[in-house]
């Protein structure tokens, strides 16, 4: 009987998807579906939780720190996207460069920061930007005459930090997509266009990025919700969740803030469920702007 | 076909052994872990404590020993987790929160405190080991831990607040420290010391509230009203944030690396004698003597200043409550043990020798051979003796109000509004009504 359940045509490839579907089941659908309901409740340490309506959703709208956490998310989001996807683009091509010297050296070196720990990486930017005349980059300005600032104390600084901290960690990483996206396009087509008489920055915008669309794509994709799950770097830039003036606070930041550190987990959830909308949102408009939902010719 | 058998029943197997891994707790919390065992034998009850400052454990590992030479029968091991601050105080809430995991003995530090005692408080009432000491202790310490009447941690210290000169920096400007009375004294010295030595007098803190709670008290204030609701836009807030402005724009003070004086980074900017002075609770002799070696034999203790003579010249500053868990595995000895550790005269005084904490037993203040010891560690450091300081104000030093709307008023002040004055130049009042908005909207 079990012979012949197991090895039922039928029945065989449901067994075999039945780990992943557990899996799934376990750590991602019941989890959400429980801060869903979570974002309903007033949640007290060792109380039984209430039901309070929507009252952490309309709390939420009028909650200014909130407001700063998704648009400090958001700028981190597009500065992110500014640099990382060209930047690495531009790294990959060069690298792929026949005529380019050192293409293992560079390939490794941009890649070996992603290897690196984000909190001890985190911990060594920190005292990089430290406000102190002593710290790298002030005594690197005093070379120039300049006063030490306080990187770490101001908006735009803070974020100059955070954002020289994303650039080291991910710029490998992206090349390497950019760069797999590369070896699939066949020397054939930059023959013939050479042929034609096209200069390489016609061969580049005509024949390569279009090309590295679905790897563009899926880079674009992916660092828009690192962008706007990011979390870590902030916290260990500025040693803990609370920055000056809340300049670092990002939305999985206020989510800890107000679950973990407040004890109050039932607005917590209602944070999360409101990343998860903003999130979807942004890349399902982003998915169908760049039509990937299209019917493939 | 054999093959695929055996592939099913591993892949089932593996399934499994998966799927029972999910329930099981991994056992430790992280952070640096040791056993006490304090000559404990074989029979001895293995307790669990947590906490995020390594010299508390180095206090019970003295006293462990004691108990266990005492307490024959009811002999403990300690288990000794170490964790940074908030790391400590999220794992304990979330531990206390889901009903596992939790330590039978925490720390639980003033700032965190209320946040513990929300709804009904899963941690063990101590009113009966704490009633024997009880006429020993200082009210306001113990009823710091406390909701309803009922004690759910046992204080550490008093935490009466002093300044902390450096008569090196003093000594160069011309400056007697013990001339220092009131603000304008010290407004008048910071001036003569950054003139003539081109250093601040002190700091401007924008992470930490221990100034203002100092000038609050004196004024017979507080961050929140008689009802614990919160009142950081009141005219004497305005006032201290003022006098401390006046000092910053005079270059008497100024802000510090870190934010305040107890930070890391903050050591090192008095360690290389750029500030003269930190005003803070008289825990902070530790950090000198542990962090600031190099200002050994420099630093004298002093009141802090007032805004007009009479006024009191101190407040208790911070604090750590030491609490038993609901869920601990023998509650009654957890909590004579506690008892005896930290109430006990003995341990009062230890507390002082290896701690270097101002004791809640205002008894042992007055015993000269304890408090002058010449062996001891922070008797050799400072110039002056802490208690010196200490017994002439100890009538004076009051209590800033820890309850429910307390953290919430510290992360505001301490992220945002201190930041805005001593940063940015805010106007005070504006940058107070702010606060005091934000603070109502965050505990609707």
């Amino acid at each position: 009987m079990i012979k012949r359940f197991l090895y039922s045509q039928k029945v065989a490839p449901y067994v075999f998807v039945l780990p992943f579907v557990l899996v799934f089941a376990i750590f991602w659908v019941y989890p959400l579906l429980s801060s869903f309901q979570m974002s309903f409740q007033q949640i007290t340490l060792g109380q039984d939780s209430s039901f309070v309506g929507l009252d952490n959703y309309s709390k939420l709208l009028t909650d200014t720190v909130f407001l700063k956490a998704v648009v400090n998310s958001a700028v981190y989001m597009v500065l992110t996207l500014v640099i990382l996807i060209p930047f690495p683009m531009l790294f990959a091509v060069l690298i792929n460069n026949r005529l380019m010297w050192g293409r293992e050296f560079f390939k490794s070196s941009f890649f070996f920061p992603a290897l690196t720990s984000v909190v001890v990486a985190g911990t060594i930017f920190r005292l990089m930007f430290g406000e102190m005349e002593g710290s790298l980059i002030n005594s690197v300005l005093g070379l120039f005459g300049l006063e030490p600032v306080k990187f770490l104390k101001g908006q735009t600084t803070g974020f100059i930090a955070l954002l020289s901290l994303a650039t080291w960690r991910w710029t490998g990483v992206n090349m390497l997509y950019f760069l797999s996206g590369l070896k699939s396009i066949p020397d054939d087509y930059y023959e013939a266009a050479s042929i034609d008489g096209a200069s390489s920055f016609q061969k580049f915008t005509r024949i390569t990025m279009p090309l590295l669309k679905p790897v563009t794509i899926y880079v674009l994709t992916i660092s828009i919700y690192a962008g706007l799950a990011m979390f870590i770097e902030s916290m260990m830039l500025w040693n803990g969740n609370n920055s000056p003036k809340n300049i670092g606070l990002t939305i999985v930041g206020y989510l800890y803030r107000q679950g973990i550190e407040k004890n109050n987990l039932g607005y917590a959830a209602a944070v999360g469920i409101v990343l998860l909308l903003i999130t979807m949102i942004i890349n399902l408009t982003q998915l169908a702007f760049t039509g990937l939902f299209k019917k493939e010719d | 076909m054999k093959v695929n058998k055996w592939f099913i029943l591993l892949a089932a197997l593996s399934l499994v052994l998966f799927m029972s891994g999910c329930g099981k707790s991994s056992g430790t919390a992280g952070g640096e872990q040791s056993v006490l065992d304090g000559g404990a034998g074989d029979n001895a009850t293995e307790l669990s404590y947590w906490t995020f400052v390594e010299l508390h454990g180095k206090h019970f590992e003295k006293m462990l020993g004691k108990w266990n030479a005492a307490n024959p029968d009811r002999q403990i091991k300690l288990n000794v987790t170490v964790m940074p601050y908030d790391d400590m105080h999220n794992k304990l809430s979330i531990a206390l929160q889901t009903g596992t995991g939790a330590p039978d003995i925490a720390d639980i530090e003033l700032g965190k405190f209320p946040d513990f005692l929300k709804g009904t408080p899963q941690l063990e009432p101590l009113n009966d080991v704490i009633d024997p000491y009880r006429d020993t202790l200082v009210k306001s310490r113990v009823d710091l831990y406390s909701k309803d009447g009922v004690n759910y941690g046992i204080p550490t210290h008093v935490g009466a607040s002093v300044a902390f000169y450096n008569t090196e920096i003093l000594q160069e400007a011309g400056v007697d420290y013990t001339q220092i009375i009131t603000w304008d004294d010290f407004k008048k010295a910071g001036i003569q010391v950054y003139e003539k030595t081109g250093k601040s007098m002190g700091t401007a803190d924008t992470s930490a509230t221990w100034q203002e709670s100092m000038l609050l008290a004196q004024q017979g204030a507080d961050f929140t009203d008689e009802q614990g609701n919160p009142k950081v836009n009141s005219p004497e807030m305005a006032k201290a944030l003022t006098i401390l402005k006046d000092l910053q724009d005079n270059n008497v003070i100024a802000t510090i690396a870190g934010g305040q004086p107890d930070t890391e980074e903050a050591y090192g900017e008095f360690n290389s004698g750029k500030y003269a002075t930190a005003f803070m609770p008289l825990w902070m002799m530790s950090r000198y003597t542990n962090y600031m070696s190099d200002l050994s034999g420099k630093i004298a203790i002093a009141p802090i200043p007032v805004i007009e003579p009479g006024m009191p010249r101190s407040v208790g500053g911070g604090g750590t409550g030491t609490v038993v868990t609901k869920t601990a595995k023998d509650i009654q000895l957890a909590k004579d043990f506690l008892a005896f550790a930290k109430l006990s005269e003995d341990a009062n005084i230890e507390i002082w020798n290896t701690l270097g904490f101002d004791p809640v037993n205002m008894n042992v203040w007055s015993m000269q051979d304890v408090t002058h010891n010449p062996d001891n560690e922070f008797v050799k450091y400072f110039i002056n003796n802490p208690f010196d300081v200490l017994n002439e104000i100890k009538d004076e030093i009051k209590l800033i109000k820890s309850v429910p709307a307390s953290p919430t008023i510290n992360n505001v002040l301490n992220t945002v509004t201190l930041n805005e004055i001593f940063e940015d130049g805010k106007d005070i009042q504006q940058a107070l009504d702010d606060a005091q908005k934000q603070i109502e909207q965050e505990l609707k």
